[in-house]
C-alpha cells in the first residue's frame, strides 16, 4: 500500500516536472523550482578543450555556479565535439533514455542539426532562462538561426564567432579587402598562406566564406541545396580555388587539422595570414605568447561570416535543471563581459547592450583595449551563416576534387 | 583461464558491434536491414585508394625496418661487451608514450623544427622556413620514423629476452671459431633460434603499426590520412550516418591486420629456406657486419632523436615565446608550470591510480597463469593462451565502439573500473610477452632443491621464484605501466572521457597546438614511466638464466 | 693441410689484483695434446678463451700466440683458425646434422654437389654414414659428440681447443667418444690443449699435463 502511494506520488512529481513548462505558471515560479531541483546537482558539461583560455573560463563558470546555486560543473574535455554526440548515440542504442552522462554540450550547426534530427536533445529551454532577455535577437540573428536552422529553444547561446584574419604587420603590409584580393596577395607570395582543412568547421567556414562573395546569387544559401542550384553557385568557388591552391602553403596539398593547428604555423613563421572565428584571436594570442606582437586583424569589405556558440542539453541528461542553471548564468551580463575580456576569453557577447541595465553596459565599456583588438564597427558586416546542406556538400564536393 | 576469456569476450564482442554497422545495421541511428551500402560508400570515397595504400606501405615499412634495425643492432651488441649496457640505455624509450614522441618529433623535423632553426638563417639562409614537407609528408615517412623509435627498443628488448634462453656465448665462440664474424655468427646461428619467441612481437607491432592512431594524427599525411585515423574522422563525424563508412573502414583495417599477419608468416617461411640454404652455403664475406654496424647507427639516430623530441618539449613547458627561427626560447620561466599544477594534479594522480591498479591486477593474473603452467602435469603452454594476445593484434578501432555499447549497456561506462578493465586487456599482453621468457627460464632445480627442504608450492613461489625473478618482474611492471600511461582510445571509450589522463588530456590538448602546454603533459607522460622504469633498473639482478653457466 | 705448432709465449691473465697466469710457455708440437689441470676457477678456461681470441675485456691478458710461426695475438677470433669443443656439443638445433657441418665447410669449396660430398665423406669417416636430414636431437650422445668434433674438424682448424669436452658423457661413452677425437685429431696432427677435471683425460690424451697453482704459476 504505502509502496502503491509511494509510486503515485512520485509519478504526480514526474507529471508535474513534465508538465510544468506548458503550464501558465508565472517565470519566476518556474525558475526558482529549476534552481531548486539544480541544487547538489553535477553538470557534466562536454566541451572542446583545445584552448587554454576556454579552459579556465569554464573552471572559472563552474567555481561560480556552485558557489551561488551549489551545481557542481565537471568540464569533459573533447577533442572533437562529436565525441559528445557518439556517446548519446551510443546510450541511445544501449536503450539508456535517462541517467545519460553527457548533461550540456557546447554545440552549433551540423553537430545540433544531427542531434535535433536524431531527437537525441531536451528542450525547448532557451526562452525559459531568465537571462534571456538580455540577448540580441534583431542584429545577432545567429543568436535564434543556427546555420538557417531555427533552433527553436533546444539550444541556448553563450559566445559570438565572427571571421576574420588575422596577419603579422611587419610581412604583410596591403590587407586583401576580398577573397579574389587574397588569392592574389597568396599568388604573389606562394607558401605563405593557408587555411584549415575542409573537414575542420573553419576550414568549411573559409570556403563558405568565398562562396558567399563568389555565388551569383548570395541568397540560395539560405536554402537547402539541390543539385542544380549547388553546381551553379559553386562553380566560380571551384575556379577561384584552382587558382589559389597551387599558391598555398605545402602547395595545397597539407592543411593544418584546425585553427590552433594554423595559429602554431603562423608562430613558426611558416605563413604570414590566418583565419580564425574569433575577433579577439590576434589580442589573445599576442598577450599569451602564442603569436608575434606585430599581428593585427582584418576583414573584408563586405563583410564576413559570423555564427554564434550555443548550449545544448541532451534528452537523456541525468542533471538537466543543473545544466539550464549553467545555461542562464552564461548568459548574464557579467559572465558576458568577463568571456569578452581579452584577458580572459575574448568572445564577443550574444547580448544586446541596449537592453542592459547602465551598470551593466558600463562593464563592457570598460574592457581593456589592445592595438590589434577590432571595435565593433571596424568588423562591419555579419554575413549569415548558409543552410548546413551547404557545408556538407561544399566538404564532399572539395574532397572529391582534391584528394587523390 | 577464466581471465583468457574475460578480456577474450569483450573483445570479440567489440568486433561484432562494429562488424553489424559495417553492413549497415545498427537500429539507434536508423540501420535495421543488412546491406553493403557502407562498403559501397568506403570504396567511393575518394581518397580510399591511396589511403589503403598509405596504410599498407606505412604499416608495412615500421615493422621490416624497426625488425631489421633490431636485429641489427643485437647483432652488432652480441660481441661488444657494452652492448648489453646499451640495450638498458635505450629501454627507457620504451618507457615514453607514443603520442608524447610524436609530438616531440613533429617539433624536432619540422621546416620550421628544431633543426632548422639550430643552422638557420646563418647557415640555410632560410629567414623563413623553407616550404616542404617533412611533417605529414604524403609518403608517410615521419609516421613511419616516429614508429621505429618506440618499436625498435621494443624489439630489443624483446630479443634481448629471448636470446637468454640461448647459449649465446658459446654459439658464437663455436661460430666464430668456424671462421665467421661476430654479427655474421649471430644471424646463423642465435637468430633463427630465437625467432620463435619473436614473431609475437613482430606481429603486434606489425598489427600496431598498421592502425596506430594517436601518431598518425600528429604525423601521418592528413590529406588523404591512414585508413584508421579515416575510421576515426568518421566516427567523429557530425552526421551520424558516418558510422557506417566508419565501421566499413575499421573492417577493412582488421582485414588488413589479418591479411599482413598471413603475409609475414608466408614470407617467413621462404626467407627461413633462402636463409638455412646461406647458411649452409658457408658464406664468410662479413656481410652481416656491415648490416650490424648500418643497423646500430640507425638506432644510435633513433635514439637522438628520442632525446631530442622529449628534450625539445621540457624546454617548451618552460618557454615562455619561442619563434622561428631561434634555437633556444625567447624567455624561460617555470609561471606556465605554476599555473598548470592545478590542472595536471587530478590527470596525473588518475593515471598513476589507474596505471598502478591495471599492472597489479595484470600481473596477478599473469602470475597465475605461468604458475598453472608450471603446475600443470602435461609441459608446455596451456591451450587457449594464444586468445591473451588478439588484443595487440586486433586493432583497436575495429573493437572499441561495439565495446563500448557494451560498457554502456552494463552501466559501466564512465566508472574507473571500466577505464582500469580497458587497460588491464592490454597490459595483460604485453605483460604476459615480457614475463613468460624469465619465467619459464628459471631453472626448475630451484623449485626442486626447495621442495625438497618441505617448503610446499605456495611457499615455494613467494619466497623462492619471486624473490630471484624480481628485477624481470619489475621491470616487466614497469614497462606494462609505461603501456597503461600511453593507453589513449581505450582510456576515451571505456571512460566516456569523463576520467582524463595525462595521455587523453596530452591528445586532447595537441588540436589546441600550444606547445607550451602539450610540452608540460609530454613531460609528465614520460617523466612518470621513467621513473617507474628507473626504479625497477636499480634493483639487484639476482636472476641467472637457466642456460648460461658460470665459466672460469 | 699442413701440420703447425701451437705456442704460447709469456702469456700474464690478471683479472683485477688477482693473477691468474703468471708467465706462461708452452710449445704444442702437431699432433700433440697439452692437459691443463687445476681447480675451478683457476683460470684454465680463461686461458682457453684467451688463445680463441674471446676473452672477456674485463681480463688484463698479456703474451703472445703463435700458431707455425704467425703470430695470431692480434687477430679476432674468426681469423686465428683455432676450433673449439666445449661441455657440451652446442649442435645448432636449427640445422640438420649435414647443415651443421656445411656451415662449417670452408667457403672456398664451392658448389653444392662438392660441398655435400665434403659433408657426406664426414660424416662416413664418423661412422654415421647417411645421417646428414637427421634433426641433431634424434642423435644419441656419442653420435652428437662425434658430429660436433667433425664440425670443428672440417673447417680446417690448425689448432684445437678443447674444453672438458667429455663432462658431460657417461663413463662407457666417454672412452669411446675421447678415442674418437684423439684419433681424428691427432690423424691431421693439429696441436691440441685440453682442459679437464678428468685424470682418466690427461692419460687418454698423452701428452704433457701442466697444473694451475693458487699464485698464477703453472707447472709441468
Amino acid at each position: 500500500m504505502v509502496d502503491r502511494l509511494l509510486r503515485l506520488c512520485t509519478c504526480a512529481v514526474l507529471f508535474a516536472a513534465l508538465a510544468a513548462p506548458v503550464r501558465a505558471q508565472s517565470p519566476d515560479r518556474d525558475w526558482s523550482d529549476v534552481l531548486a531541483r539544480a541544487r547538489g546537482q553535477t553538470v557534466h558539461w562536454n566541451a572542446w578543450a583545445g584552448d587554454e583560455k576556454t579552459n579556465a573560463f569554464i573552471a572559472w563558470v563552474g567555481a561560480e555556479v556552485e558557489r551561488r546555486h551549489g551545481v557542481k560543473v565537471v568540464h569533459v574535455k573533447l577533442k572533437d565535439t562529436a565525441e559528445a554526440v557518439q556517446r548519446v548515440v551510443a546510450e541511445k542504442a544501449a536503450g539508456r533514455d535517462g541517467g545519460g552522462s553527457v548533461d550540456l554540450v557546447w554545440i552549433n550547426g551540423p553537430n545540433f542539426l544531427a542531434m535535433k534530427e536524431q531527437k537525441l536533445l531536451y528542450g525547448p529551454y532557451a526562452e525559459r532562462l531568465p537571462n534571456w532577455r538580455y540577448v540580441d535577437t534583431v542584429r545577432k540573428r545567429s543568436n535564434l538561426i543556427d546555420f538557417t536552422i531555427p533552433h527553436e529553444g533546444y539550444e541556448s547561446p553563450w559566445r559570438m564567432a565572427q571571421i576574420v584574419f588575422v596577419h603579422d604587420s611587419k610581412r604583410v603590409r596591403d590587407t586583401p579587402k576580398s577573397v579574389v584580393e587574397l588569392a592574389a596577395w597568396a599568388r604573389a607570395h606562394p607558401g605563405r598562406f593557408t587555411h584549415p582543412s575542409v573537414r575542420n568547421f573553419l576550414g568549411a567556414t573559409f570556403l563558405k566564406q568565398a562562396l558567399a562573395e563568389l555565388a551569383p546569387d548570395p541568397s540560395v544559401l539560405q536554402r537547402p541545396a539541390t543539385d542544380a542550384a549547388f553546381a551553379a553557385t559553386t562553380a566560380p568557388l571551384w575556379a577561384w580555388y584552382d587558382g589559389l591552391k597551387p599558391a598555398l602553403w605545402r602547395g595545397g596539398t597539407q592543411f593544418p587539422e584546425n585553427g590552433p593547428a594554423q595559429r602554431q604555423l603562423m608562430n613558426d613563421g611558416e605563413i604570414d595570414i590566418l583565419i580564425s572565428f574569433n575577433p579577439s584571436e590576434a589580442a589573445v594570442s599576442a598577450s599569451a605568447g602564442l603569436l608575434p606582437d606585430s599581428v593585427r586583424t582584418f576583414v573584408f569589405a563586405r563583410g564576413t561570416i559570423g555564427n554564434t556558440s550555443f548550449v545544448a542539453i541532451p534528452y537523456n541528461a541525468s542533471a538537466k535543471e543543473g545544466a539550464m542553471v549553467v545555461a542562464d548564468f552564461l548568459l548574464e551580463p557579467a559572465t558576458q563581459a568577463r568571456a569578452q575580456d581579452h584577458r580572459q576569453m575574448g568572445n564577443f557577447t550574444v547580448l544586446d547592450p541596449a537592453k542592459l541595465a547602465p551598470e551593466d553596459r558600463r562593464r563592457f565599456d570598460e574592457l581593456p583595449r589592445h592595438p590589434a583588438l577590432p571595435s565593433l564597427a571596424e568588423l562591419g558586416t555579419t554575413l549569415l551563416e548558409p543552410h548546413p546542406s551547404w557545408m556538407t556538400r561544399i566538404t564532399a564536393e572539395w574532397e572529391r576534387r582534391y584528394t587523390h | 583461464m577464466f581471465a583468457v576469456g574475460a578480456f577474450a569476450l569483450p573483445i570479440a564482442a567489440g568486433v561484432a558491434g562494429t562488424l553489424a554497422p559495417a553492413f549497415g545495421f545498427l537500429p539507434a541511428i536508423g540501420g535495421h536491414a543488412l546491406t553493403l551500402d557502407p562498403w559501397r560508400e568506403l570504396v567511393r570515397w575518394p581518397g580510399f585508394v591511396s589511403s589503403v595504400t598509405l596504410t599498407i606501405a606505412t604499416g608495412v615499412a615500421a615493422t621490416l625496418l624497426s625488425l631489421i634495425v633490431a636485429l641489427a643492432f643485437a647483432a652488432w651488441a652480441c660481441a661488444r661487451p657494452w652492448g648489453a649496457r646499451a640495450s638498458a640505455w635505450i629501454a627507457p624509450v620504451l618507457a615514453t608514450p607514443h603520442s608524447a614522441f610524436a609530438i616531440g618529433l613533429a617539433f624536432v623535423i619540422a621546416p620550421s623544427g628544431w633543426i632548422v632553426r639550430a643552422v638557420s638563417p646563418w647557415l640555410t639562409g632560410f629567414d623563413v622556413p623553407p616550404d616542404v614537407a617533412t611533417v605529414g609528408h604524403p609518403s608517410g615517412a615521419a609516421l613511419v620514423l616516429a614508429l621505429m623509435m618506440k618499436e625498435v627498443p621494443y624489439l630489443v628488448l624483446m630479443i634481448a629476452g629471448a636470446s637468454a634462453q640461448v647459449p649465446v656465448r658459446e654459439s658464437l665462440a663455436i661460430a666464430r671459431s668456424l671462421g665467421y664474424r661476430a654479427a655474421d655468427a649471430w644471424f646463423a646461428t642465435v637468430l633463427p633460434r630465437i625467432w620463435r619467441q619473436i614473431r609475437l612481437p613482430v606481429c603486434a607491432v606489425l598489427a600496431f603499426s598498421l592502425s596506430v592512431v594517436d601518431v598518425a594524427l600528429i604525423l601521418g599525411p592528413s590529406h588523404p590520412p591512414t585508413l584508421a585515423v579515416q575510421a576515426i574522422r568518421w566516427f567523429a563525424d557530425p552526421d551520424v550516418r558516418s558510422w557506417f563508412p566508419a565501421a566499413a573502414a575499421a573492417t577493412l583495417q582488421l582485414a588488413i591486420v589479418v591479411a599482413a599477419i598471413a603475409l609475414l608468416l608466408g614470407v617467413e617461411r621462404v626467407a627461413a629456406r633462402l636463409g638455412l640454404a646461406r647458411i649452409e652455403h658457408g658464406r664468410r664475406d662479413g656481410a652481416g657486419g656491415t648490416v650490424a654496424a648500418a643497423g646500430a647507427t640507425f638506432l644510435a639516430l633513433l635514439v637522438a632523436l628520442a632525446g631530442a623530441s622529449i628534450a625539445g618539449m621540457a624546454l617548451w613547458s618552460f618557454a615562455s615565446q619561442w619563434r622561428y627561427p631561434d634555437a633556444w626560447p625567447s624567455g624561460l620561466s617555470t609561471e606556465g608550470w605554476m599555473r598548470r599544477l592545478d590542472g595536471l594534479a587530478s590527470p596525473f594522480a588518475t593515471t598513476l591510480a589507474v596505471g598502478a591498479v591495471a599492472v597489479a591486477v595484470s600481473l596477478a593474473l599473469v602470475l597465475a597463469c605461468l604458475e598453472f603452467e608450471q603446475r600443470r602435469a602435461k609441459r608446455g603452454p596451456p591451450p587457449g593462451l594464444a586468445l591473451l594476445y588478439v588484443p595487440l593484434l586486433v586493432p583497436q578501432v575495429a573493437f572499441l565502439f561495439g565495446a563500448q555499447v557494451l560498457l554502456v549497456r552494463t552501466g559501466w561506462d564512465g566508472a574507473l573500473v571500466a577505464v582500469v578493465w580497458a587497460h588491464v586487456i592490454f597490459v595483460l599482453p604485453y605483460l604476459f610477452l615480457s614475463l613468460a621468457d624469465p619465467w619459464r627460464a628459471l631453472d626448475p632445480r630451484y623449485a626442486r632443491a626447495a621442495a625438497s627442504l618441505g617448503a610446499g608450492p605456495w611457499r615455494v613461489f613467494w619466497r623462492v621464484k619471486l624473490p630471484i625473478l624480481a628485477k624481470p618482474v619489475a621491470i616487466a611492471c614497469a614497462v606494462a605501466f609505461a603501456v597503461s600511461v600511453g593507453q589513449y582510445l581505450p582510456t576515451l571509450f571505456a571512460g566516456n572521457g569523463r576520467v582524463p589522463t595525462l595521455t587523453t588530456e596530452a591528445v586532447t590538448l595537441s588540436s589546441g597546438a600550444d606547445r607550451r602546454v602539450i610540452g608540460a603533459y609530454a613531460v609528465l607522460q614520460a617523466l612518470l614511466p621513467l621513473a617507474a622504469y628507473l626504479a625497477a633498473a636499480s634493483l639487484p639482478e639476482r636472476h641467472r638464466p637457466r642456460r648460461r653457466g658460470s665459466r672460469s | 693441410m699442413s701440420a703447425v705448432p701451437l705456442v704460447l709465449e709469456s702469456v700474464r691473465l690478471r683479472l683485477g689484483e688477482r693473477v691468474l697466469v703468471d708467465r706462461l710457455d708452452v710449445e704444442v708440437a702437431p699432433g700433440e695434446c697439452v692437459t691443463l689441470m687445476g681447480p675451478s676457477g683457476c683460470g684454465k678456461s680463461t686461458l682457453l678463451a684467451y688463445v680463441a681470441g674471446s676473452l672477456d675485456p674485463a681480463f688484463d691478458a698479456s703474451g703472445r700466440i703463435l700458431i707455425g710461426g704467425e703470430d695470431v695475438t692480434p687477430l679476432p677470433p674468426e681469423r686465428r683458425r683455432i676450433g673449439i669443443q666445449f661441455q657440451d656439443d652446442l649442435l645448432f638445433p636449427h640445422l640438420t646434422v649435414g647443415g651443421n657441418l656445411a656451415f662449417a665447410l670452408a667457403q672456398r669449396v664451392s658448389g653444392r654437389r662438392e660441398r655435400r660430398a665434403r659433408v657426406d665423406a664426414a660424416l662416413a669417416e664418423a661412422d654415421l654414414a647417411g645421417f646428414a636430414d637427421r634433426d641433431p636431437s634424434t642423435l644419441s650422445g656419442g653420435q652428437r659428440a662425434r658430429v660436433a668434433l667433425m664440425r670443428a674438424l672440417v673447417s680446417e682448424p690448425r689448432a684445437l681447443l678443447l674444453d672438458e669436452p667429455f663432462g658431460r658423457l657417461d663413463a662407457q661413452l666417454r672412452d669411446e667418444v675421447r678415442r674418437f677425437v684423439f684419433d681424428h685429431a691427432g690423424e691431421r696432427a693439429i696441436a691440441m690443449l685440453l682442459v679437464t677435471h678428468d685424470e682418466a683425460d690427461a692419460r687418454a690424451a698423452g701428452g704433457r699435463v701442466l697444473r694451475f697453482r693458487d699464485n698464477g704459476r703453472v707447472e709441468g
